[in-house]
């Protein structure tokens, strides 16, 4: 038993850490937006499911074209990137303008129906769209980044397992640190982050002291939203098939992730993440070992969820959550 | 209102049924008089509209295909052969909605459908109130034939079959020994991953792993790294063709290229499409045979496109079968009354007779529950990534 834990965790662990990548990243956006609104944004993940899908299109017009074949991969995904990102943050924006904007004054209810509402459209749309382009909603977009890397993790230590990494996870996780670090330092060194700490601590304050107060609830909409579409891209790349259902899921995983860290919290959020993919992952390789078989892999997410319900009975505000007065 | 129609139709029955009676009181005094004058119907019901109307409309057109053919016999005998095509539009209102009317009219002794289970088992509820001889070319639910209705049959595999024919294939012809089993824990695959399990053990083959996955989620790295540790020489997957995709693509991806199989519901283009190249080597059961792989279905197809001027379907050939099977029944039945024209019910204990007609794509013998004990199910293989497969073997029951 033990020996099959060891010998397959350096697999684990790289596996964990890309799918707790994503889910970090979706978790930030319905952080920040919680942070700033007392809003759980459940649209969220139809925001990231949208970027999936623009990102997608790109890259199947971009190899349509020819473009995919001259143009160095790495530089064609940074276009695509920058492109979606961009696109899904006005998304985000006006998402915000229109369904949680005139509800700003109304109870909190009413804003999470509006939020559920957004969410159902978008899947639709997109699966009306995809469908009428192509005749059903299931979309593969060209394979990029499939070289497998082995490390040689048995050189490390003898009972290891060799593990591999394709060269799209690297890449995923590589971009998420650097859009991680990129926020926080957005968030904690510069003005606009500051105004945005501002707003989450005491919006009617915060406007008293001359900050725009829906300037910065836009802004934060924006970014968390561009965030989330460039998460669906590196998910596209990933996992290569997409469907316009995927955000479900993964937003209320990510959700999860978002409540494990403290919610409102940036940095509890990028933990929440990350320990999440790890349990997940680490729980469908191993359960059934653990448990001769008792419990499978199906119920990896009883498993996750589990250590969840714990780690709130001990801590309700989460991981991170002591620090509520600086919320994002 | 639906009482009141369901009323009338009855009615309308009860007084056909005693009209009919009452005429074969006159044919016996006055035989040969009206020799040219009866008619005799036979219904199709397949959806001829929607998304699945490619597939039901050669349902249609292969059992027209052979009441073409047979119209000269039956004149001979004199009566003349009409088929009427209904539209079930997939819709289980509808079919029973069509059964009804095909029911109330005396003139059908028989019909041929459907090609949705859903509708196929409603629908036939009516059939069994009428009397009336229902051959299925496509259903392959296992309720179908499970419920003792006596007007039912079918000449495809059922369900239930695939399972262990695919375990039978997997050992014996594959020589799989150690096999791990994914299911995507719904009724069907879950369904379909049990009967194979069971089948593949009581073979001697060794189970090494039995997992569930999540419809909808696309990252089966933790199964998969079960699969590496555990070193098995063949997979089965219990599920549709998104997940199966995505798992025979991230088990290339870390090195597997053993042989992967699914049932029916991996059937499909989009599975390619989704898993691209490394589709090869992976094997799907399905109960539709490959109709060219005979001399006789090779002319069937041209046949069939001189007529309709379209390629065939993987059901075309299933369609005009049925109709083979139903027409001999009413061949039989009317031979068996003395060259008069028979009652539905002799039709019905006539086809439950049929123990060895030989059709294009399958032989026909009906056992007491009407499923057709030469039924087999087709095992294709991926040597390349393009749809469809192609057939690899055959397993019967």
């Amino acid at each position: 038993m033990i020996e099959h834990i060891i010998s397959t965790l350096p697999q684990v662990l790289i596996d964990g850490l890309a799918l707790g990548a994503v889910y970090a990243i979706i978790a930030l956006g319905y952080t920040m937006v919680y942070g700033i609104l007392e809003l759980i944004n459940f649209a969220h993940g139809e925001i990231f499911m949208t970027g999936a899908f623009i990102g997608t299109a790109l890259f199947i017009t971009l190899s349509g074209l020819g473009f995919l074949a001259v143009m160095p991969a790495l530089l064609a995904l940074l276009l695509v990137l920058i492109v979606t990102s961009i696109l899904t943050g006005f998304l985000g924006v006006g998402i915000e303008r229109v369904a949680y904007r005139p509800l700003r004054k109304a109870p909190k209810l009413i804003t999470l129906i509006s939020a559920i509402g957004v969410s159902f459209l978008l899947q639709d749309l997109v699966r009306f769209i995809t469908e009428l382009k192509k005749g059903n909603y299931i979309l593969t977009g060209p394979s990029l980044f499939t070289e497998q890397i082995s490390i040689k993790a048995s050189s490390i230590l003898s009972s290891f397992a060799d593990a591999q990494i394709k060269s799209s996870t690297i890449i995923l996780v590589v971009t998420a640190i650097v859009m991680m670090i990129g926020l926080d330092y957005f968030v904690n060194r510069t003005k606009w982050g500051m105004a945005m700490r501002a707003v989450a601590q005491d919006r009617d304050t915060a406007s008293l002291m001359s900050i725009n107060v829906n300037k910065v609830i836009s802004l934060t909409f924006f970014l968390g939203s561009a965030l989330g579409g460039a998460t669906g891209v590196l998910f596209a790349v990933q996992y290569g098939t997409i469907d316009p259902y995927i955000g479900f899921i993964l937003g209320l995983k990510a959700f999860t992730a978002a409540v494990l860290g403290g919610i409102g919290n940036i940095r509890g959020a990028m933990v929440g993440g990350l320990v999440l993919g790890l349990i997940e992952m680490f729980a469908a390789a191993n359960l059934s070992v653990i448990t001769s078989n008792v419990f499978t892999a199906e119920y990896k997410d009883v498993f996750a969820f589990i250590i969840l319900i714990i780690v709130l009975i001990y801590k309700p505000e989460g991981i991170f959550g002591k620090a509520v007065a600086e919320k994002v | 209102m639906g009482i009141k129609k369901y009323f009338s139709v009855l009615g309308s029955t009860a007084l056909l049924m005693s009209l009919m009676v009452g005429c074969g009181g006159n044919d016996e005094k006055e035989t040969g008089s009206s020799k040219d004058s009866k008619v005799i119907k036979i219904a199709t019901q397949s959806p001829l509209s929607g998304g699945s109307a490619n597939l039901g409309e050669s349902i249609k057109l292969g059992a027209q295909l052979k009441l073409e053919e047979q119209k000269k016999a039956f004149e001979d005998l004199g009566f003349e052969l009409q088929l009427v095509p209904y539209d079930d539009q997939a819709d289980p209102k509808k079919g029973v909605a069509n059964a009804q009317l095909i029911g109330a009219d005396a003139d059908y002794l028989g019909l041929v459908g459907h090609l949705n289970s859903g509708v196929a088992i409603p629908s036939s509820e009516i059939y069994e109130k009428n009397n009336l001889l229902m051959v299925s070319p496509a259903n392959t639910a296992v309720d179908v034939t499970e419920r003792g209705l006596k007007t039912v049959t079918r000449i495809v595999a059922r369900d239930d079959l695939q399972g262990p024919a695919g375990a039978q294939y997997a050992i014996e012809k594959l020589g799989a020994k150690k096999i791990f089993v994914i299911q995507d824990k719904t009724a069907y695959g879950t369904g379909l991953a049990d009967a194979f399990k069971k089948a593949a053990e009581e073979k001697g083959a060794e189970v090494v792993g039995y997992e569930g996955v999540t419809i909808g989620e696309k990252d089966f790295n933790g199964v998969i790294n079960q699969l590496l540790s555990k070193k098995p020489d063949f997979v089965f997957f219990g599920g549709m063709y998104t997940e199966f995709g995505l798992i025979v693509k991230q088990a290339r991806e870390k090195g597997l290229e053993i042989p992967f199989m699914g049932g029916d519901g991996v059937d499909s283009s989009t599975l390619v499409e989704i898993a691209g190249d490394a589709v090869k080597n992976v094997y799907y059961t399905s109960v539709a045979g490959d109709t060219k792989a005979t001399e006789e279905g090779k002319k069937f197809a041209e046949n069939y496109k001189s007529k309709f001027g379209k390629e065939i379907e993987s059901f075309s050939a299933y369609g005009y079968d049925a109709a083979g099977v139903l027409l001999e029944s009413i061949k039989n039945a009317i031979e068996a009354n003395g060259k008069k024209l028979p009652t539905r019910e002799q039709v019905v204990s006539e086809a439950k007779k049929v123990q060895d007609y030989q059709g294009i794509v399958t032989k026909v013998g009906f056992d007491d529950k009407g499923d057709n004990t030469y039924a087999e199910v087709y095992i294709y293989k991926f040597n390349e990534a393009k749809y469809p497969g192609s057939l690899d073997g055959k397993v019967s029951k």
